[in-house]
């Protein structure tokens, strides 16, 4: 079979089983967008800005598992891209990114829409392409999805010249079925000594925890880990990406750890002598002051990823190994052994936790004349039955849902954890609902991030994917307040807008319903109604407390022993902010 | 402490760029870096000079193995290696100076390789100590102009850095 380029890259993605290109036509990829216009297997869905392109993707691969699919044109198409492929590298998506690029013969020399793709994003993806030679193009296709699926996943760009994808020019088309690359062999067993060390160790600690992250997602383990827990009887406390991997309804979940983690969780982290780290990485915002971090633990570390190891913080077991072989082995060996855990010490370290549990960490004022944004997000849960999939952007509205919203399933929590990217929520939305058309999918948002990607909204029109945006409107940059509130003797620099679009006549002008709430006894009826509108985009701006603030908090330079908690229910109400 | 790095990798357009670029990206320090084709040419071998606490190089060889383009490194610091570094020197050489600067360059074992009425090139290989030694020994006002290609280096025995 001899195709053109064009034909040849349209061709291997259906070879390869892509449902979904998220994209945006230009110069540099009009020979592609002819090509897709003459099948009908691959359904592309047309962005208003190829930035949410690449998050509607990313949705697309967090709720899926498979590898989300991006096509953008040469120069500024390329560069709107780059938030969202660097958004889907901090947080290990898998997705594929196809950038159009001019022509061979004028790379360098300041072409139209000319722009550096391959050195752009160097630094933001898993490795990338620029394909040369038309009869080399399958098979990087092939290379580009084995490489961003595999191992630690995360995305991929094939920058693919004009010239390459031209009509004329027709080679002989095979999709390879297998590729191999000799310099890349992600390691999957764990080594096996490292592990009966490891079994060893959790058998014999007092103050057991495990702190467990996106990587348990990642790497579809989620049943493993659970078991794994269960069978131990330990504490699990959840990185913000790993929330759902272990079902957050269970008495043995203490909650989210890190800077805006459950003061049980950070405690139990503080206090442990053995912590078994399962697919997380030791984040910044988990680990809080390194010199304070786990003083008296011995730490376990599972990570496919070798440089996931004591980069920050020096670990004493590691175990370099896909997680679900290696909780499987320590699960088979853990059943084996004749130590069982230490009954005693356990009930001890439960009632210690069960102290730090009562502390109510995130209670907050029910009696508030104001819409407490906490309270929203108790209702989303219980309107969706703790079973919708739920997106966000990024701040205090992103913190809230994570801790309000208790997930049990993998993949229904999908934010940008590692880079922050606000803007994020709502298309990724978009992406989730074309992968489940019957889920409920909700957006909790803000309306500084809508504001950054509510050009999507036009998207979600076109396309007819019914989602629901929860906007935590609070007339502030709520997180940069909060930190000027804490930091900067409330000097709120520009972390207000004076003017704030009206988003029920904006949703409405998109062709969506559009909801404003101002009372709390409106919510609960106002999510109700918009729920019940299976096949409409409904807005919902929900009026909420000004004043609010995260808690608790781990403060910058402190400890997991160490948080900030609400002084008391109420008092943050009446205070003047603006 | 001083390391060198020696790596095989494709040799692909762009695979320097990777591991240059890794390097400014993470803040690790590059004291010389040397790359060539090997007798394989789809191959290139590197040595990359740096420095930095073990922890450094342990995230540093890390980050280099994650690169695709990468195919294997060793930490030549790690075992008994020889190293070797080559150096051109540019020497103004005038009257008495011509037989001086070449008996130095005798001294060090070096070569001179161009000869003009007023200068002399001398070539030099060895460790950089040695090189620095040399330049160290000269007067420092005669020197033209001193060209080096930072170390290169291989382990000692049966070992070797391949497929």
């Amino acid at each position: 079979m001899e195709l053109s380029g064009a034909q040849i890259l349209v061709q291997s993605l259906i070879d390869e089983g892509v449902e979904y290109i998220f994209g945006y036509p230009g110069g540099a990829v009009l020979h592609l967008y002819d090509a897709l216009f003459q099948q009908d297997e691959i359904k592309h869905i047309l962005v208003r800005h190829e930035q949410g392109a690449t998050h509607a993707a990313d949705g697309y691969a967090r709720a899926t598992g498979k590898p989300g699919v991006v096509l953008v044109t040469s120069g500024p198409g390329a560069t709107n891209a780059v938030t969202g492929i660097a958004t889907a590298y901090l947080d290990s998506i898998p997705m594929v990114i196809i950038s159009g690029q001019v022509s061979l013969p004028v790379i360098g020399s300041d072409a139209f829409q000319e722009v550096d793709m391959i050195g752009i994003t160097r630094p933001c993806v898993k490795h990338n392409y620029l394909v040369k030679d038309v009869t080399k193009l399958a098979e990087t296709i092939k290379k580009a999805f084995y490489v961003a699926t595999t191992g630690r996943p995360g995305p991929v760009v094939v920058d693919v010249p004009k010239d390459i994808t031209a009509p004329h020019i027709k080679v002989p088309y095979k999709y390879p079925k297998k590729v191999t690359i000799r310099s890349y062999n992600p390691v999957v067993t764990g080594h096996k000594g490292q592990i009966k060390k490891a079994v060893d160790l959790l058998l014999s600690a007092q103050k057991p925890i495990i702190y467990s992250g996106g990587g348990v997602i990642l790497g579809e383990a989620s049943k493993e880990l659970t078991e794994f827990t269960n069978k131990l009887g330990y504490p699990i406390t959840n990185t913000l990406m790993g929330l759902g991997a272990f079902p957050g309804t269970d008495k043995q979940f203490i909650g989210m750890l890190g800077m805006h983690g459950t003061y049980e969780a950070n405690m139990a982290m503080h206090e442990s002598d053995v912590i078994i780290a399962i697919g997380a990485r030791f984040d910044d915002r988990v680990t809080g002051k390194l010199d304070l971090f786990c003083p008296y633990a011995k730490i376990i570390h599972i990570d496919i990823d070798p440089a996931s190891i004591s980069k920050t913080v020096k670990v004493d077991i590691p175990i370099v190994g896909d997680i679900k072989p290696v909780l499987e082995q320590m699960l088979e060996l853990i059943k084996e052994s004749n130590k069982k855990p230490d009954k005693k010490a356990l009930e001890l370290w439960w009632s210690q936790i069960g102290q730090w549990r009562a502390v109510n960490c995130l209670e907050y004022d029910r009696e508030s004349p104001l819409i407490k944004p906490q309270y929203v997000i108790e209702q989303l849960y219980e309107v969706t039955k703790g079973d919708a999939y739920v997106t966000s952007d990024v701040g205090q509205h992103q913190m809230w849902a994570a801790q309000y919203y208790p997930f049990d399933k993998p993949r229904r929590w999908i934010n940008s954890g590692g880079l922050g990217t606000m803007g994020f929520g709502m298309p990724a939305a978009i992406g989730v609902k074309l992968a489940f058309p019957d889920a409920d999918v909700a957006c909790v948002t803000g309306e500084a991030s809508i504001q950054m990607c509510i050009q999507e909204l036009s998207t979600a029109f076109q396309y007819k994917t019914p989602i629901k945006i929860i906007n935590l409107n609070n007339r502030y940059m709520g997180m940069v307040r909060q930190w000027q509130e804490f930091s900067y003797e409330s000097r709120y620099s520009h972390s207000y807008m004076d003017t704030i679009p009206e988003f029920v006549k904006l949703a409405e002008a998109y062709g969506h319903v559009g909801m404003r709430i101002e009372k709390p006894e409106e919510v609960r009826p106002a999510l109700e109604a918009a729920f019940a509108m299976k096949d409409r985009t409904v807005f919902l701006d929900i009026m909420t407390d000004r004043t609010e603030n995260v808690y608790p908090m781990i403060e910058a330079g402190k400890g997991h022993h160490d948080m900030k908690l609400r002084v008391a229910i109420g008092t943050s109400t009446d205070r003047e902010l603006a | 402490m001083r390391h060198i790095i020696s790596i095989l990798m494709e040799n692909e357009s762009g695979a320097l760029s990777r591991v240059a670029g890794l390097f400014s990206a993470r803040g690790y320090n590059i004291e010389s870096l040397t790359v060539a084709p090997t007798q394989d040419p789809s191959l290139s071998r590197m040595t990359l000079v740096t420095r930095g606490s073990e922890e450094i190089i342990e995230q540093i060889t890390k980050q280099l193995n994650k690169l695709i383009d990468v195919v294997k490194l060793i930490d030549l610091a790690e075992s008994f290696h020889i190293e070797r570094e080559l150096m051109m020197v540019k020497i103004k050489a005038t009257g008495e100076m011509r037989d001086e600067i070449r008996s130095m360059a005798d001294i060090f074992r070096g070569k001179i390789i161009d000869v003009t009425p007023t200068t002399y090139i001398v070539e030099m290989t060895g460790p950089s100590e040695k090189l620095d030694a040399f330049i160290a020994a000269i007067d420092p006002d005669s020197v033209i102009e001193a060209v080096r290609s930072g170390p290169t280096g291989i382990s000692r025995g049966e070992k070797g850095l391949h497929l």
